[in-house]
């Protein structure tokens, strides 16, 4: 009895002295908890918010990757169309055949041009590229009626894909009377992968700002990586320590926080204005993105060296080798998994930066492809603000599409720079 | 094109050819040799381009531009170098020392570039504020408040037209509130990583939130204009608020949520680098794991925090494409989030996007505020970076 009655004793609740204290405990436990909850909740509320934000992209770009057919009857006149020459038939204007067989088709239409190019209008601009392959694929079909596939304007596209609820009078009544819902059929928007800018959407397409980033990281990396590389050796390996490596130090660390609009001022008025290197050119935004990222890759390859240990060193100079040989047979070739990784970092770092780029002026609308590096070009940050900036609605979609295209390409460099990390990460 | 090529072609010959010729004379005659064949390949090839450089230098100072001639020189200094260089070479040369001695020149030259950056961005921007402030009064611009370059452009009055104070505020409006988000978010996150999380829960949450930070602005610009200021419009009209479509509070949200991962990892790190003999001793006096974070470990972390929010808050002063795309360009003289409002590298943006003529005021008002925003930066960065190495000397 009595041996029981201790250990009770013993107990927690025993021990608490009045009911002041255990209120007391209580508040202290629930402050506890409070802290936990929240810093879950901020951590919960911050990942929910890049869910949010992909699942919205995810959403909004689903649309982008088709675009809408119309079967429509075209009467291929044999008067106009002459049916032997294939060079001819390569040259034709297609498009007077088009508005031929709008007018003829839709009675309803009031004959005047305007409400006829609205007509017209039903139609992507390019719509007779459609019924020149036709043509070229069946020329015995010339002088007949024959139903082809066109490509429907934006605003029908938009339409169909029930994103907008609004069509014009003349597009209402056309797509009311005259076609029924077996008459759209959404194909795979190869425009969006091949073409350049346009001002209509569903003529609009990434490839141009695709090629343009593809030119500008070249030359970021053929401009930053050597820099970059010898620039941490130095500091590493050769750099004595004095007042002057100190200020390199700092400097390199300050450079990593300086705006980067600040870089597109730099690269304005040194490449363009001082220099006069063609304006918006791959060539002066390679240049502009390697000053920026500079930094990041200096760090990067700094811990890749810092991490080599000194014992291979000491074990290269013990044989003979010079400190140059050293660095540069033992310590870079080690290192270089680690400044990969780093570069690879800044790749993508480089490749998602807009604001010193729309400074340079590759702001353009360009609408060719660049063939090089001194063509103007834009890349695919600013295709982003330049489609965003657009009000038509077909360019919501493609923005977002762009903005995917983007997204996947950053997520695969950093899965390749972990990867990298981890295959070749060894610990001394 | 053509030149460059036949350069490259040469300088391989020459190099290819000495390195031949020194193999042989390994073979031949040890003791002539005094490093590995590559090292004077290499030596021989520099100090040819050396002195193919100092000629073409003097050719073109001469003003003689006829391509014939540069590749007669070059062919010639070509043959000079591999024939007579070889054959009279000292016997006591090392290529080794010579070209280890040339690395480290270069490595030296390269790291005075990387030092000419930042004097590049000073002085290239200084010069066209400075040719702003020739027409516009310094005193003018740092503490006038009407902020109109358009009308500076139409014949306005154009000495009263750039007052850079409206621009700022809009600035440290934004900041303001995303700098809010940004800390709250980010130092409990950091707390609860630190402090509570498992390893294997901290090991697939950190990378999740570094996509965050690995996001392109324009994007996050994007997804403030379209996304979160239309929701949050619809949202405030609920209770009654009208909102304008462009507003501060739409833009300082989603950039707070940009700047979270900054904020979270540099927290990470300092509240890491706290002594565990501090925890253990807070525990150990029988405090709740909360006591111990609020009451131990956050004060002894303080000044490391205040630093990362330092260095967070110049990274908000210095983002653009946010405040571009989402919080308008009007300069209004308000500190209501739900106006509409301007920031300075919103402002540098309109103010050079498409504009050609660069010797306008209002192109080089562009300049002058890039060089405000530069020293704005440029002073938190070093309080801060100060503030860390500081902070870290104490717990090392």
């Amino acid at each position: 009895m009595s041996k029981q009655k201790i250990i009770t004793s013993y107990s927690f609740k025993d021990f608490s002295l009045s009911e002041k204290y255990q209120k007391k405990l209580a508040r202290r436990h629930f402050r506890e908890k409070l802290l936990k909850i929240s810093g879950l909740s901020a951590i919960i509320i911050s990942c929910s918010f890049l869910l949010f934000l992909i699942f919205n992209i995810l959403y909004k770009a689903n649309g982008a990757f088709f675009t809408t057919y119309v079967r429509t009857p075209i009467y291929l006149d044999g008067n106009l169309i002459k049916k032997d020459d294939r060079d001819y038939l390569e040259k034709f204007r297609y498009r007077s055949v088009l508005l031929k067989s709008i007018s003829n088709n839709y009675k309803e239409i009031h004959n005047n041009r305007r409400d006829k190019m609205r007509a017209l209008n039903f139609f992507s601009k390019r719509a007779d590229l459609d019924i020149r392959k036709f043509v070229l694929k069946n020329p015995d079909k010339i002088g007949e009626k024959v139903y082809i596939w066109l490509k429907a304007s934006s605003k029908i596209d938009q339409y169909e894909k029930k994103n907008s609820k609004n069509l014009g009078d003349v597009h209402k009544l056309i797509y009311e009377k005259y076609f029924t819902p077996s008459d759209f059929k959404k194909k795979f928007n190869y425009t969006l992968f091949t073409k350049g800018d346009s001002t209509e959407p569903e003529l609009a397409g990434i490839a141009a700002a695709f090629i343009g980033s593809i030119f500008t990281m070249v030359i970021f990396l053929l401009a930053s990586f050597p820099l970059a590389v010898l620039l941490s050796l130095y500091l590493e390996e050769f750099a004595p320590k004095n007042k002057f490596s100190d200020l390199i130090e700092i400097n390199i660390n300050n450079l990593a926080a300086i705006p980067s609009i600040i870089f597109g001022l730099l690269g304005l008025s040194i490449f363009i204005n001082f220099f006069h290197m063609p304006r918006s050119s791959a060539l002066v935004g390679g240049f502009t993105l390697s000053l920026m990222v500079l930094p990041t890759i200096v760090i990067a390859t700094r811990n890749s060296i810092k991490s080599i240990p000194t014992s291979i060193k000491t074990a290269a100079l013990g044989l003979g080798a010079s400190k140059v040989q050293v660095a540069l047979h033992h310590t870079l070739p080690l290192a270089m998994p680690g400044i990969f990784t780093g570069t690879i970092l800044a790749v993508a770092r480089a490749l998602g930066e807009t604001a010193p780029l729309i400074m340079i002026g590759m702001i353009a609308f360009i609408v060719d492809i660049p063939a090089n590096f001194f063509d103007p070009t834009t890349v695919l940050p600013v295709q982003i603000y330049l489609w965003s900036n657009n009000p038509e609605i077909g360019f919501v979609e493609k923005t977002s599409a762009i903005i995917l295209i983007l997204l996947i390409f950053l997520i695969l460099f950093n899965a390749v720079a972990i990867y990298f990390r981890n295959k070749y990460s060894q610990k001394w | 094109m053509f030149y460059i090529c036949l350069l490259i072609a040469f300088s391989c010959f020459t190099f290819f050819f000495s390195k031949n010729y020194f193999k042989k004379q390994h073979i031949i005659n040890r003791a002539l040799v005094k490093a590995t064949p590559n090292y004077y390949g290499i030596c021989v090839t520099t100090w040819l381009l050396s002195i193919l450089a100092l000629t073409l230098i003097i050719i073109y100072l001469l003003d003689i531009e006829s391509i014939e001639i540069f590749v007669t020189i070059s062919l010639l200094l070509t043959l000079f170098c591999n024939i007579f260089l070889l054959k009279n070479l000292p016997k006591n040369f090392h290529p080794r020392k010579h070209i280890e001695k040339l690395f480290i020149c270069l490595l030296k030259i390269i790291s005075i570039i990387s030092i000419s950056i930042t004097i590049l961005i000073v002085l290239s921007i200084l010069i066209e504020a400075l040719r702003f402030f020739a027409e516009i009064p310094i005193t003018n611009f740092l503490f006038g408040t009407k902020w109109n370059p358009q009308d500076a452009s139409h014949g306005g009055d154009a000495t009263h037209s750039f007052g850079a104070v409206a621009v700022f505020l809009g600035t440290f409006l934004i900041t303001f509130i995303a700098i809010i988000i940004a800390v709250t978010f980010g130092i409990f996150s950091a707390i609860f990583l630190t402090e509570y999380a498992s390893k294997k829960f901290r090991s697939y949450i950190k990378p999740i939130l570094e996509i965050l930070a690995g996001i392109p602005t324009v994007v996050y610009g994007y997804f403030a204009a379209f996304t979160v200021a239309p929701f949050l419009k619809l949202f405030l009209e609920k209770f009654g608020i009208s909102m304008e479509a462009e507003s501060a509070l739409a833009a300082g949200i989603v950039m707070g949520i940009m700047i979270i991962p900054f904020v979270l990892s540099l927290s990470d790190d300092v509240i890491h680098s706290v002594p565990e003999q501090l925890r253990n001793a807070s525990l150990g006096l029988g405090s709740t794991k909360s006591e111990m974070i609020t009451k131990v470990v956050i004060p002894a972390a303080i000044p490391g925090i205040s630093g990362a929010v330092l260095l967070a808050i110049s990274r908000a002063i210095g983002e653009t494409m946010i405040v571009t795309m989402a919080a308008g360009l009007n300069a209004n003289m308000s500190f209501n989030p739900l106006d509409s409002v301007t920031t300075a590298t919103a402002q540098i943006v309109t103010l050079l996007v498409g504009d050609q003529e660069f010797d306008s005021s209002k192109t080089l008002a562009a300049f002058a505020l890039g060089i405000t925003l530069f020293t704005i930066t440029l002073i938190l960065n070093l309080i801060a970076l100060i503030i860390v190495k500081k902070y870290r000397e104490k717990y090392e």
